[in-house]
């Protein structure tokens, strides 16, 4: 029948004027959920920090009530162990951020534990084997860590673009492919190395690993700097292209309290890094090898990893991606409604495997900081990995169901994951009952924002 | 006579054994609005997602302007400047109006980047002409309204200079006064010489905005009429009974 549709609803073109909140939290226009994670992690911070402080108390027998004695006897926020928490999240936190893209692409990578394992038997044979025999160059050659490097990338891109063929033109569900690729993939490395452990790595391939690669002391400051001045021109330019274009504004002091925020994180992670000291004898050890004599006294930090690093300018990097180029918008709109991105004209089977190829690409280059930090391929790298990686982008607020997911998100939801082992670890929880914390706080996590999104109709 | 603006003969689609679009001829010409009319499952949108791309033809020939145009993509479609106004589907309900309005056909910086700050000073000029009351450039489309969307659809169309505009259903999800603006708007592309196909329901609608219309039954076209030369009545009694007014042939009667 040919119905009337004449809705007796009133107009809601007009909007009241967007009252202007008198909440300065508000003002700063930090994005909550965002901030909820910060606060999360600070959390967990500040309890183990005082839970160590306490046992270390109660260690020495001189216990008391005094918050302040346990937040400073605490050895949970010591640069050694701020250092130490920072190496082991990088793996995780690199592959999450592909994680996202493909989360967000509605989505799901079971194989990036298996395929981290095969490019780190790629680059383990070709440091071991294929550059120093077959191509004769002897071990120790300075090329060997480029070439091996580049080989274990390529793989992961290949295998990685290979996944996102099968999963957009053949429409292979992406669970399905990455399944498979869990077993592939293992076994395709324990293949490539006869089953065998692989080590010790090249000298100069360790410098990924983390202990065994910093930038020092003075570099790390220069490095704090410059991160500093482009986070200050990225904030000033964004506010000049407003400005120009006559948009809204955040007020001048919300710009500057977001600075001061950003100076502080910055140049306080740089300082505790530095704060890190080298002790004496692998200081001894430094100057022995370059044939000199240590200076009676001297001290020096360890400084940024260069694992810690890599994962800065990948995220920096994927953030980009993600939020200023024509492949991250297609990325979140074919998350956001794939018939809609069809007929915008977005070729999105090719977008697939893009997505694929990135994630093959970070399972690669967190291959690199995984073996580096363990100084020998093995069988086992990376086992596992996939669920941490899987965790890290949904706690970081990845939603399974498309579209939605930050870069900086997923790499917190890694830090939080770590922090939470490690620190229950600290306090000699036992590693089944940190997998039953971790495993809780996912589903909780996922609770939390499922009733954030519900308030808040995003 | 200047060749029509869009001209598909013999328009064919199945799906399995059923015959979606079965031999279907329609033209437009610049500057008129034809109704494509029939019941859910007649084959209306089905003829026009060929039309835009979005689905490919098993027979048939689409002509612009007289010559012909192999359209097999959305790409293709944009191409020959159509633009397809869904009635659902064409939001992307996580990115905001500028990023919706732009999928696709992004602005870039020099650099190659993104350049939202223009995006959205783009959309905020074209809203102010087509919609001033729209003011929520930042959030997510899913928070918009029905009419809000629809603004954004337009939008889009208008900016990108369509010459043939494909409107499926575009009051459905509207109140009153926004399905009044939605047709003083389509008055105004009219007069811009812009040839508009209306998928629709509504007979009153269609009498008051269309020029001819277009009725599909079955996947077949039971007639083409000027909507001033026939009576509302008629108009039902072509969709429902597949009855051509001129002629008194049945269409599809077989199958009722």
């Amino acid at each position: 029948m040919a119905s009337f549709r004449k809705t007796a609803m009133t107009h809601t073109f007009d909007e009241p004027a967007r009252v202007k909140s008198k909440n300065p939290l508000a003002a700063l226009e930090i994005d909550s959920r965002l901030l909820g994670m910060i606060g999360a992690f600070a959390v967990i911070c500040v309890v183990f920090q005082v839970w160590t402080g306490i046992n270390a108390m109660t260690l020495r027998g001189d216990f008391a009530w005094n918050p302040a004695a346990w937040l400073f006897d605490g050895r949970f926020l010591t640069p050694r162990n701020v250092f130490n928490l920072t190496i082991q999240t990088v793996s995780v936190a690199l592959m999450a951020t592909g994680m996202v893209f493909v989360i967000v692409t509605r989505h799901i990578d079971l194989s990036v534990g298996s395929l981290l394992a095969t490019c780190s038997a790629v680059m383990a044979v070709t440091q071991t084997v294929v550059v120093p025999e077959w191509m004769g160059l002897g071990l120790e050659h300075p090329a060997i860590a480029p070439i091996s490097i580049a080989a274990g990338m390529l793989t992961g891109l290949l295998i990685g673009a290979f996944h996102g063929w099968l999963i957009g033109y053949l429409t292979i569900p992406a669970f399905i492919v990455t399944l498979g690729g869990l077993f592939v993939w293992r076994n395709v490395a324990w293949h490539l190395t006869g089953g065998q452990t692989v080590g010790p790595l090249d000298a100069n391939f360790q410098h990924f690993g983390g202990i065994n690669g910093t930038l020092g002391v003075s570099m790390s400051w220069v490095f704090g700097l410059l991160a500093l001045a482009a986070a200050f021109y990225g904030l000033f330019s964004a506010r000049r292209a407003r400005v120009a274009h006559e948009f809204p504004v955040k007020p001048v002091w919300a710009e500057f309290a977001i600075a001061g925020m950003i100076a502080v994180a910055i140049l306080g992670f740089v300082a505790v890094l530095n704060a890190y000291e080298i002790p004496v004898r692998r200081l001894q050890r430094i100057f022995e090898d370059r044939g000199e004599v240590m200076p009676e006294g001297f001290t020096t930090g360890y400084g940024l990893p260069i694992s810690v690093f890599v994962l800065i300018v990948v995220a920096i990097v994927m953030n980009v991606v993600a939020r200023r180029t024509r492949l991250g918008r297609y990325i979140f709109a074919t998350g956001g409604n794939p018939e809609a991105a069809e007929l915008a004209g977005i070729r999105t089977r090719l977008l697939t495997v893009k997505v694929f190829a990135i994630m093959g690409l970070l399972c690669a280059i967190s291959a690199v900081v995984a073996s580096a930090r363990q100084t020998f391929h093995s069988n086992d790298i990376g086992t596992l990995d996939e669920l941490r990686v899987i965790a890290a982008a949904v706690i970081g607020g990845t939603a399974l169901s498309g579209g939605i997911g930050t870069i900086v998100g997923a790499i917190l939801g890694a830090l939080i994951m770590q922090s939470l082992q490690s620190g229950m670890a600290m306090v000699g929880v036992d590693a089944p009952y940190q997998n039953i914390v971790v495993g809780i706080v996912l589903v909780f996590a996922v609770y939390v924002d499922i009733v954030y999104r519900k308030r808040t109709g995003g | 006579m200047a060749p029509p603006l869009v001209e598909m003969r013999d328009m064919q689609k199945a799906f399995g054994g059923i015959r979606a679009v079965d031999h279907v001829n329609v033209d437009l010409h610049p500057g008129e609005v034809v109704g494509i009319l029939g019941h859910n499952g007649a084959g209306k949108s089905v003829l026009m997602k060929m039309l835009s791309g979005a689905l490919p033809r098993d027979g048939g020939e689409i002509f612009i302007n007289g010559t012909p145009a192999p359209i097999n993509s959305p790409r293709d479609a944009r191409d020959y400047q159509i633009e397809t106004i869904y009635q659902y589907l064409a939001l992307a309900d996580n990115l905001d109006a500028a990023a919706n309005m732009f999928l696709g056909r992004e602005l870039v910086t020099p650099l190659g980047l993104v350049d939202d700050a223009k995006m959205e000073a783009e959309t905020r000029k074209i809203m102010k002409r087509l919609n001033p009351n729209f003011r929520r450039f930042k959030t997510p489309v899913s928070g918009l309204s029905g009419g809000q969307r629809q603004s954004v659809a337009i939008a889009r169309a208008v900016y990108f200079q369509a010459k043939i505009l494909i409107m499926d259903e575009p009051t459905a999800a509207l109140g009153v006064e926004e399905t009044r603006m939605v047709s003083e708007l389509i008055e105004e592309l009219k007069r811009q010489g812009i040839g508009i196909f209306l998928i629709d329901h509504d007979i009153h609608q269609v009498k008051s905005m269309c020029d001819r219309a277009s009725v599909m039954k079955n996947g077949r076209l039971v007639g083409t009429v000027d909507v001033d030369k026939v009576t509302e009545d008629d108009l039902l009694g072509m969709i429902i009974a597949g009855k051509d007014p001129m002629t008194g042939e049945m269409v599809g009667a077989a199958e009722v």
